[in-house]
């Protein structure tokens, strides 16, 4: 086990440089650096004379290539990516108050995901080839072809302004002060619901057929058939021998939900004003905020591979055989 | 050690009902993704300012069919438009005779063309109405497939190309190239493909050309994965040995045996792609930093819609209509050619 951690520990480090090799060629080697007040054809905003100036001294354009992969390097490990042209706050503070409800969502995102697809999934793999079962699936597959942003407008049509029920702007409300810590939880999930659903739904639509597939494969292994042989309950069954057999491919899926999830939050964000990472990005493209934009690449990088990783370790953990593989 | 590779749910769900019922889906989704190609290519001759023929000052001109021809892919720029016509000055609708024949397209107005009030429901004139700055919403529906089509196909034969040269060496080479091959596929997985791409946007500016370039450059991991796993297992295999050992150079083997087995699960997934880039081509033109403010693009539709969700939600019909029924079709045709390349979906049909 502890030489499977290791090896895999050690093969982040090569990805780890790549990444900041990728983004360092992102702000050195693109047609027109970021220096350069013209840069790309983007807006009428150009960037002013003493950004100008701050630029070329942060990212010292004119020392040698090494040197300043070398500084760049260094800053990324220290999460120092200098201070934001839109306020003059370092860029680490403004990403970090954004990332906590972003990373807050697509947490809860998954577990309510789980929480939803494991008893659909349970009831549709032991029951194939019927009519619930037909519909489970047709829906799933409609669903999934609902592309977010296009469930977001149909929910702030139907739920938000037809039917009134939630928020669909901002996270908080204008009173958000003066009410209690209940109240104030209260306040933020209402605010979080419908972009939460936009998320959800998808998610749930893209997880069912999958954990029906695995299931239905386990209820086919003859370790199954034996447990039942040996007189064990059918509840038994599904939650000791089935059930885990069939989440641990789910763990792999994880790795990359959260990719999707971050991608998928700039439009959505947007949509709903909702203050999290993806409308940053939005937001810092607008100012063209340099030290922004290449801080919020790096550090969700950073984020998706020390997700990937956890999910590998808590797979071997899970799964013996791929420590000995 | 990944047990599933999952790219769709559809990949997932299992073949008991292989009727006709399903056969019927894939011919239907075929159909209609015909159809958008079709209207894709010949956008002009359905909707445009100008008419398809017409006698101008007792000459005959075809406006909107060069229009057609000189955008078609490669030979396009054979193509030019007669004199007239050509300058953006000219106004076919005023200058024409009222009286001279003319054929105009069924939908005789562009797709920027500001052709009557804002927000007109459906009418005679205007098939699904008119849009916030009265533009006819079916007009640039039209226009808006030429970029969906153009983004979804072009983009995926890039990270196709891309794909494939990549895993192929990773696989063919194994060792340290391999190693190479696999690092550089993880850390474009790292990077959600959203966010890359628009920070890429950013220096790159607006543009079709563009997009599909960051498009096609940053969806080829999964494609170049999949290969990457078929030439691995193919390399081991005997049929590949016989031809090693009656000397076949090593690009006669990988051309002719390893690519091949290959190239089924990349179509199958570059079917998922298409799907893939056009909701990212969407998604950049609703934030307004995709292809441009100056071409009709669902995206930018769905933009427009949600500016006046409140006063005008029936403007997002259309657009999320055809976003959605584009996205399904992609779904169903990469389901079913998957199911119809991979032999042994055949043999576990059969054998149950």
């Amino acid at each position: 086990m502890w030489h499977y951690i290791l090896k895999r520990i050690l093969l982040t480090i090569p990805t780890f440089v790549g990444i900041v090799l990728l983004t360092f060629l992102l702000i050195h080697q693109a047609p027109g650096s970021p220096a350069t007040g013209s840069a790309g054809g983007f807006g009428e905003s150009g960037v002013s004379a003493a950004d100008h100036a701050r630029l070329r001294a942060q990212f010292e354009l004119d020392a040698p290539v090494i040197v300043r992969f070398g500084h760049w390097m260094k800053r990324v490990v220290c999460f120092d990516f200098g201070q934001s042209f839109a306020d003059g706050r370092p860029v680490s503070q403004r990403i970090a108050e954004r990332l906590v409800p972003t990373l807050t969502l697509t947490f809860a995102i998954i577990v309510i995901a789980f929480a939803i697809v494991i008893p659909i999934a349970t009831y549709a793999a032991t029951h194939p080839g019927q009519p619930v079962d037909k519909v489970i699936l047709a829906a799933c597959v409609g669903f999934y072809a609902i592309p977010p942003y296009i469930l977001g407008m149909i929910l702030i049509l139907l739920v938000g302004v037809a039917l009134n029920w939630f928020p669909f702007a901002g996270l908080t409300s204008d009173n958000f002060a003066d009410l209690s810590t209940w109240q104030k939880l209260k306040d933020v999930i209402s605010h979080s619901a419908l972009i939460g659903s936009c998320f959800l739904i998808p998610l749930v639509a893209y997880l069912v057929p999958f954990v029906r597939a695995t299931m239905l494969s386990v209820l086919k292994e003859d370790f199954v058939r034996a447990a039942h042989a040996r007189g064990l309950s059918h509840r038994r069954v599904m939650l000791r021998h089935v059930l885990p057999n069939t989440l641990r491919p789910l763990l792999t899926v994880m790795g990359l939900i959260v990719p999707a999830v971050l991608g998928g939050s700039v439009v959505l964000e947007v949509m709903f004003s909702w203050p999290g990472m993806g409308r940053l990005l939005f937001e810092s493209i607008h100012d063209r905020d340099y030290p922004v934009i290449m801080g919020m690449t790096v550090l969700t990088a950073m984020v998706v591979l020390g997700v990937t990783l956890v999910v590998d370790l808590l797979y071997a953990w899970a799964d013996p055989r791929v420590r000995y593989a | 050690m990944t047990t599933a590779n999952p790219t769709n749910p559809i990949l997932w769900t299992d073949h008991a009902s292989t009727s006709k019922r399903r056969n019927w889906l894939a011919r239907s989704a075929a159909a209609i993704a015909i159809t958008f190609i079709l209207v894709a290519l010949l956008a002009p001759l359905l909707a445009w300012h100008q008419p398809i023929v017409c006698k101008y000052q007792g000459q005959f001109y075809f406006p909107a069919i060069s229009d057609t021809a000189s955008r078609l892919p490669l030979v396009g720029s054979w193509f030019q438009k007669a004199k007239p016509f050509r300058f953006p000055s000219f106004d076919a609708r005023t200058a024409l005779e009222p009286d001279a024949f003319a054929l105009w397209p069924p939908v005789p107005y562009g797709p920027m063309e500001m052709v009557a009030d804002a927000n007109r429901p459906a009418s005679r004139r205007h098939w699904l109405g008119t849009d916030d700055r009265g533009r006819d919403v079916l007009a640039r529906l039209i226009h808006g497939t030429c970029v969906s089509v153009r983004v979804g196909v072009y983009s995926m034969l890039l990270a196709g190309i891309v794909g494939i040269i990549i895993g192929g060496a990773a696989g063919f080479y194994g060792g340290a190239i391999d190693w190479m091959c696999s690092r550089l596929i993880e850390i474009m997985m790292c990077f959600p493909a959203f966010f890359l791409i628009l920070v890429v946007m950013v220096w790159i500016g607006n543009g079709v050309t563009g997009i599909i370039l960051v498009i096609g450059l940053t969806q080829w991991t999964s494609i170049a994965r999949l290969v990457r796993a078929e030439f691995l297992s193919g390399r081991e295999l005997d049929f590949v040995d016989a031809a090693r050992s009656y000397g076949a150079s090593g690009w006669y083997i990988a051309l002719r045996h390893l690519l091949p087995a290959a190239l089924a699960p990349t179509l199958v997934a570059l079917t998922f792609g298409v799907a893939d880039a056009i909701l990212l081509e969407a998604g950049l033109s609703w934030l307004g930093l995709g292809v441009g403010a100056d071409v009709a693009t669902w995206g930018g539709m769905l933009r427009d819609a949600y500016d006046q969700i409140r006063t005008h939600p029936g403007l997002m019909t259309a657009p999320c209509t055809a976003i959605f029924v584009s996205v399904l079709c992609c779904h169903i045709l990469g389901e079913q050619l998957r199911r119809s390349l991979d032999p042994r979906i055949g043999f576990s049909e059969s054998r149950s």
